[in-house]
């Protein structure tokens, strides 16, 4: 017999480690429970209640995030009662702020008013910035609910758009605490955190402060964490939508902690970054450079054509005349003055296959070791 | 670095040195920081400013700027002393101890406190700490080897390590933070004067013979090239008369720039292939214009010397070349061609040349990087260095003296600066600065000084101040900050129009070469 405890869920019995969630056991095994306030990295803190289901002998639902699996035990992941315990979360959250995304119900009255206030906020006539990529349009999908049967209700919180990086849009936040575990526990920046308590609970920056005059240094893991669009990029926010980009993953050029992200690229251009969840070195994590300075790659200034000096003053070029000149110039000064007249300096930005043909090319070619580069700066 | 970056996680005391890590490896700082708030990690921080490290700090040692041999032969005197170090790993693992122990016998913790003005107890406190964890492991970056004692700074972390036995377990280790994304790999691929890759010793004969058959050439010399920090002064000389610079901008980034300037108007003939037209860019003769990392394939190294894969996401603009093609066209030209299908064929000739990089595969990074050495295909990558053994059999002790910095204040030039980077703008700013929000953050040069200084010589936050070393003046906006300690003022570098290193001193370090960024002597004024 198998001597390690095991638990059913939805009528499968699997086996488990001794300390690992109900949830944890359930997407190893590729059954979707359903999470919000959930941040992997973090400790569960069992916020949303989403996620919750019916275990067999126990008086009410349980959050699959926050309880260990126990041996023997039964659980149901989709049974009635949570379904139905999932929608009256989905409603009450989708009254509250302006979730626009048209889940909300079809045609009383009091849609259009709302779409026309919603708009005026956001200072747009699109849907809501996020729409297509937020995890409570995707629930409220899936279980098939609006937030009609509830009155809307107003966020008293304005947005915050004057720091370059991040808006933070109130109207849209559920309070789940994922940028809070983010940025104190994930990141440890200490620069957010719940504030005032109750009904008017919102997510703020030491005193209440913008971010900009906080302890916030803008990695943005928060916006990363953040399931809905109360956190978003600002340069992303109402310019691109998730479907128009495409997605590579790739290595930052910055640092030496070579954090792993993926670049969305709309029409030949890179438009917005994040990290590359569940990888090392950085498990999803960046930092400032890394998500928000990718401007340069499309900046005006980079070089697009050889240039060659005559007279003091650059003129553009062909790459055949620049490389006949490069190639003439240092034949002639290797042969009037030998190999080790020539140094190159190779790069600690460029690829490791260029900086080896750029020591094979000084050394081969060039027949020279003067190559360095500046690392030592 | 010797262990891993989600190693330190691991660590059970973590001792950082000349490493601004929450501003210079913001996603690596993480890792410490949750050791110290979710492990119970200790943190010793030796720093001369006050960063946001110090924040997470169990005990933060303020050295005088250039004075790292000497509190670290302090600890290494009170680990001897009280008999902390680890017996059986220095018998068995390393040679020189009784040498090293000779040396460190005078580094009392008082006569340290007199160099380095760490209090005697807060230096014993840390020695402790270290010694006694059962996992330890030091972090550091260039605020230990851009001076001119920076080697022998360096071993004096490696002596340390290697007396408490704190090598080649989880949580341990000797770690450089590498500050450029592909430093390593640029080392690695024997982007050194006297190294192929995979640190093949270019003076070796037998080594010399492989490679002249594996790239079907003769006469590969076996003659020690120059470093970078000898090449300005050769050109200044006319030895040497050409210069081909890839992707790298010393005019803003080398020491003393005023000197370097000279030094490459000297040249005959200077290429500089880059992204943009670089301050170095506009003093060369031909410019060719080449890819960014977003634009092309290939691997980059990073710190933890993981090999791990760069992606084409964008189309290069204009005619922008891979530097890769570049190369090969000219190399081609000159009479050796050159040419591969990609990147992904020139790794394979990597592999075919380089023992530490045998087994690295485009196929086997594809989801995630490989740590060298990684001698074949079948080979997991090693994480964790020393483990068994050092590379060379016993680790070497150096018992090292220290030597006061090159430059030290005086009547004329009564304060230090040190100099360094910021969290919003990155090397010479060539990137960063293209990127609106970042110049927000961080839009200008500034000084970096105590209140009591700015008190001192009368100036204020947000004024302007003139800063003269003996090598030039800038001027720059005053920041008065707790983060400077009073005496010392600090500058980040990456301003080409205040260039803090038209103040700093090209002193060398002389096995490494590396200039004295870290420490020089200056004069402060209020600004006109
Ligand atoms: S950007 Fe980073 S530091 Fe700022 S609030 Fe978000 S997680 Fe915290
Ligand atoms: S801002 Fe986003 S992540 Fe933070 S509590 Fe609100 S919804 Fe959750
Ligand atoms: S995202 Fe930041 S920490 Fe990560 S590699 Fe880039 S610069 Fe370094
Ligand atoms: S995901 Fe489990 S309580 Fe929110």
């Amino acid at each position: 017999m198998d001597a390690q405890p095991s638990i059913t869920l939805n009528g499968n019995t699997f086996s488990f480690t001794p300390g690992e969630t109900i949830l944890e056991v359930a997407r190893r095994h590729d059954i979707d429970i359903p999470t919000l306030c959930h941040l992997k990295r973090a400790t569960p803190t069992g916020a949303c209640r989403i996620c919750m289901v019916e275990v067999e002998g126990a008086r009410t639902l349980l959050a699959a995030c926050a309880t260990p699996a126990a041996d023997n035990m039964v659980v149901h992941t989709e049974s009635p009662k949570v379904v139905d315990a999932r929608k009256a979360i989905l409603r009450l959250m989708l009254s509250s702020g302006n979730h626009n995304c048209a889940v909300r119900g079809g045609d009383d009255e009091d849609w259009t008013a709302f779409q026309l206030r919603v708009q005026k906020d956001d200072g747009s006539d699109a849907l809501c910035p996020v729409w297509g990529d937020c995890e409570l349009q995707n629930l409220a999908y899936r279980y098939q609910v609006s937030g009609e049967r509830f009155p809307a209700v107003e966020t008293p919180y304005p947005m915050e758009t004057v720091n370059p990086f991040i808006v933070r849009d109130f109207s849209r936040c559920i309070l789940c605490g994922r940028c809070v575990q983010a940025c104190n526990d994930v990141q440890v920046n200490h620069a957010i955190n719940f504030g005032y308590r109750g009904s008017v609970t919102k997510i703020v920056a030491s005193g209440d402060r913008p971010l900009k005059d906080s302890n916030c240094v803008f990695c943005g893991e928060c916006v990363q964490a953040c399931p809905v669009g109360a956190l978003v990029e600002k340069d992303v926010r109402y310019r691109h939508r998730p479907w128009e980009m495409k997605k590579v993953r790739t290595t930052c050029s910055y640092c030496g902690v070579g954090c792993q992200m993926i670049l969305h690229v709309k029409e030949n251009q890179v438009v917005k970054v994040t990290g590359a969840q569940d990888v090392p070195p950085n498990w999803g994590s960046l930092c400032v450079k890394g998500r928000f300075g990718f401007n340069f790659i499309a900046s005006p200034d980079r070089l697009k054509t050889p240039l060659v000096k005559e007279n003091g003053a650059f003129r553009e070029a062909t790459w055949e005349e620049a490389l006949d000149k490069v190639t003439e110039k240092l034949q002639e000064i290797k042969d009037r003055h030998g190999s080790d007249s020539i140094g190159v300096l190779a790069s600690a930005r460029t690829t490791n296959e260029e900086n080896y043909l750029a020591q094979k090319f000084t050394r081969a070619v060039l027949k020279t070791n003067n190559i360095d580069h500046c690392a030592r700066l | 670095m010797t262990n891993t970056i989600g190693d330190i996680e691991e660590a059970d005391v973590l001792l950082v040195t000349g490493s601004n890590t929450t501003e210079n490896h913001p996603v690596l700082s993480s890792f410490a920081k949750r050791a110290v708030k979710f492990r119970g990690a200790k943190l010793i921080l030796v720093d001369p400013r006050k960063i946001g490290m110090a924040e997470f700090a169990h005990v933060w040692l303020r050295q005088n700027l250039g004075t790292d041999v000497a509190w670290l032969n302090g600890m290494m005197h009170v680990i001897i002393e009280e008999g902390l170090y680890n017996k059986g790993f220095v018998e068995s693992r390393t040679n020189g101890f009784e040498d090293l122990k000779k040396t460190v016998a005078k580094y009392t913790p008082e006569y340290v406190e007199g160099i380095t003005g760490i209090p005697a107890e807060d230096l014993k406190e840390a020695a402790r700490l270290y010694a006694t964890a059962e996992k330890a492991s030091i972090l550091y970056c260039m605020g230990i080897t851009q001076h001119t004692t920076g080697t022998d700074n360096v071993k004096s972390l490696a002596n340390l390590a290697m007396l408490c036995g704190h090598m080649g377990k989880p949580g341990t280790g000797v770690n450089p933070l590498r500050g450029q994304n592909n430093v390593q790999g640029a080392c690695d691929m024997g982007g050194l004067p006297n190294v192929y890759s995979g640190y093949q010793p270019v003076a070796d004969l037998a080594v010399a013979q492989k490679m002249e058959s594996a790239w079907g050439v003769t006469g590969l010399s076996t003659k020690p090239g120059l470093t970078v920090t000898q090449m300005m002064p050769a050109a200044h000389e006319g030895k040497l008369k050409a210069l081909y610079v890839i992707g790298e901008n010393p005019l803003v980034s080398d020491p003393d720039l005023n000197h370097a300037r000279k030094c490459l108007e000297h040249l005959d003939f200077m290429v500089v292939q880059d992204i943009f037209l670089t301050e170095t860019a506009q003093m060369a003769d031909v410019v060719l214009p080449s890819c960014c990392f977003a634009e092309k394939d290939g691997t980059f190294s990073n710190t933890e010397r993981r090999v791990q894969r760069v992606r084409k996401a964008v189309e290069p603009p204009g005619q922008a070349k891979d530097d890769w093609e570049i190369l090969c066209a000219l190399s081609t030209r000159m009479g050796y061609p050159m040419t591969y299908a990609g990147p992904r064929e020139i790794m394979e000739e990597i592999a075919r040349v380089t023992p530490s990089y045998g087994g690295i595969t485009y196929e086997r990074i594809e989801d995630e990087g490989l740590h060298w050495p990684c001698p074949n295909v079948e080979h997991p990558g090693t994480p964790i260095l020393h483990k068994e053994q050092f590379t060379s059999g016993k680790g070497n002790f150096h018992a090292i003296e220290y030597i006061p910095p090159a430059e030290m204040a005086d009547e004329e030039y009564p304060l230090y600066l040190t100099t360094g980077r910021v969290l919003y703008q990155y090397h010479t700013g060539t990137m960063t600065m293209k990127s609106e929000g970042l110049n927000e953050k961080a839009p200008e040069c500034f000084v970096e000084i105590s209140p009591e200084d700015a008190e001192k010589y009368n100036v204020k936050d947000g004024s302007r101040a003139m800063i003269r070393s003996r090598r030039g003046e800038i001027r720059v906006a005053v920041k008065v900050s707790p983060m400077a300690v009073t005496g010392t003022v600090f500058i980040p570098f990456h301003f080409a129009q205040a260039a803090a290193n038209t103040l700093t001193n090209a002193a060398l370090d002389p096995v490494c070469k590396i200039p004295e960024f870290k420490v020089c002597a200056v004069q402060l004024k209020q600004a006109a």
